[in-house]
């Protein structure tokens, strides 16, 4: 099932293969329509069809545990409850993490600068100034997407990713802002750097932040 | 108890993988192949959740350090053991201190090495399948290395038959001598975005597989996708299957060690009863998608439901008769 010529302004949704439903709102990324993400992400648990669920950034995805008979009929019933339920409102916990901004950790600082047309300081001034929020864990384990950057200083990814960036990386990629939970490539600009572990399989709960949890960054060092 | 021996590269432990970690950003890991693992473990009686050794680099050695049994499923290779030709796909007694060695497959690329009780390693989140890029799970979060202990959880079971390979039983009519393999795909959210003749050619090309294909994605090689016009997307779930297409044109299907989110446009999903073949299809084969609606998706599935069904019916009467033939020695503990 998929829609051919999706209503405009409306949301789209489509299956990935025969168990899984992929809903994407419309509109920019913004916190009060992550809300509404949340407020249906809660919805769509109580249903017994469901098996797991993947919120992502405006978007969620429903895993049925068999495939649905009728897809269309879930598709109609997300629609409704994305309509009618009100925005959930998470209090979340607050974080307040230091980050040794720029040196070899945050090399690419100066590229954001640069594509900002700011200086190193004045975007390390920006990336700490406002309160982040988390909208979804995804991608590696614990690794949240943040929401709050300055559009001042956001950049697109980078068009050849670092090889080996070091979990706990402080980064912007596009509007999102994050962490990275794990050591790997990664397409992401860093910054600078963030003594945390975002996960632990063995903590309970594993992974340390949760949705809507909130995160403040202060400067620990500064390295220009 | 077990022990390695031999084991080139990027062998873990894998059952049926990690479900109901996704929103924690943990993929689901499991066995590339599952319809082969379950097959493994309903030879042996095991309980279908039982992890065994997915194995994908060769030769594989290990030594049983007490009896026990085994089913080497998914390929067809030659296996030694202490000098003796045994079977594939077939329950196969192991006294303590034979060697068997899994040679490169002639056919198929993953070979599962199932013991009776399964691979006992500890549970994490719910499965002892390895999540190599989370470092937990399996063995310590890591493939296997020559050296390594791997606790067997249950003693010799029933041995002496087999089953006939899903290669055989689900042979469709698509399964020509060409070599290539054909994936049934459903279209997915995107697949209208790109250009008319990239479409066609979705379906018209044979794709090869690239050596940058392992447990988390399969990279494809053919002419390039496009766009009508470029789409900057905000990252969304992942499900093995997904078919990716990064900027530079060329397919991506996800597949059990993908990451829980992604960006790129998709166009398509391998439907998930075609997702073992999938598995089975080494670097340098040819495949081809072949489009497919929900309805048949949802159908194809139960060929194999009912593969599962006939095999487990087929060991539970061996099984009783073989009690009734030796009451006394029949399922010794």
């Amino acid at each position: 099932m998929h829609d051919p010529a999706p209503v405009a302004d409306g949301p789209v949704i489509s299956m990935i293969g025969t168990r899984a439903m992929l809903f994407e709102a419309p509109g920019d990324f913004t916190l009060g329509r992550q809300r509404r993400i949340w407020a249906l992400m809660e919805e769509a648990g109580a249903r017994s069809d469901v098996a797991e669920l993947i919120p992502g950034v405006t978007n969620l995805m429903l895993v049925f545990s068999t495939p649905p008979e009728e897809p269309r009929i879930l598709a109609d019933w997300l629609r409704h409850a994305w309509e009618t339920l009100p925005e959930r409102h998470i209090a979340g916990r607050l974080f307040e993490i230091g980050v040794q901004y720029g040196g070899a950790l945050g090399e690419d600082l100066a590229h954001v600068a640069d594509h900002a047309g700011l200086s190193p300081a004045e975007v390390i001034a920006l990336h700490h100034a406002g309160e982040y929020t988390v909208c979804a864990l995804g991608s590696a384990p614990g690794f949240g997407y943040l929401h709050g950057l300055d559009p001042r200083i956001a950049t697109p990814r980078k068009a050849v990713p670092s090889l080996k960036m070091l979990a706990g990386t402080v980064t912007i990629g596009g509007m999102q802002a994050g962490i990275s939970a794990l050591t790997g490539p990664n397409g992401w600009n860093s910054i600078g750097f963030a003594e945390v572990a975002l996960f632990d399989p063995l903590r309970e709960p594993p992974a340390l932040f949760a949705i809507g949890d909130r995160i403040r960054f202060y400067p620990e060092s500064i390295e220009l | 108890m077990i022990t390695i021996l031999e084991s080139p590269a990027l062998n873990t432990v894998q059952d049926l993988g990690r479900p109901g970690y996704r929103q924690l950003g943990v993929g689901t890991s499991g066995a590339m192949d599952p319809l082969a693992l379950e097959i493994g473990n309903i030879l042996l009686g095991n309980a279908s959740g039982a992890a065994g050794i997915e194995v994908q680099t060769y030769p594989f050695v290990l030594r049983f350090e007490s009896a026990c049994s085994f089913a080497v499923t998914g390929i067809e290779a030659a296996l030694d053991l202490d000098g003796c030709a045994v079977l594939p796909w077939a329950a196969v007694h192991a006294a303590a201190g034979q060697v068997l060695t899994v040679s490169p497959p002639r056919q198929g690329a993953r070979g599962y090495v199932c013991v009776s009780g399964g691979v006992d390693v500890p549970v994490v989140l719910g499965s002892r399948s390895t999540q190599l890029r989370g470092g937990f799970g399996g063995l310590s979060g890591r493939p296997l290395e020559a050296g390594d202990r791997l606790a067997v959880a249950g003693g010799p079971a029933l041995s002496g038959y087999g089953a006939v390979p899903p290669s055989v039983v689900l042979r469709r009519p698509c399964d020509g001598g060409d070599g290539v393999v054909v994936l049934r795909a459903i279209p997915a959210t995107d697949f209208h975005l790109f250009t008319e003749a990239s479409r066609a050619r979705f379906w018209d090309t044979e794709w090869q597989i690239t050596p940058q294909s392992d447990r988390v994605g399969y990279r494809l090689k053919g002419e390039a996708l496009g766009l009508e016009r470029p789409v900057e997307l905000r990252s969304y779930g992942i499900v093995p299957g997904i078919v990716q297409v990064p900027p530079a044109g060329t397919p991506i299907v996800q597949l059990a060690d993908a990451n829980t989110a992604g960006g790129y446009p998709r166009i398509a999903a391998v439907i998930e009863a075609d997702l073992w073949r999938l598995a089975q299809a080494r670097i340098g084969r040819r495949v081809r998608f072949r489009p497919c609606d929900h309805d048949e998706g949802v159908a194809a599935m139960r060929p194999i439901a009912a593969y599962l069904d006939d095999l487990r019916m087929m060991v539970g009467l061996y099984g009783a008769s073989a009690r009734r033939r030796a009451p006394r020695a029949a399922g010794a503990k």
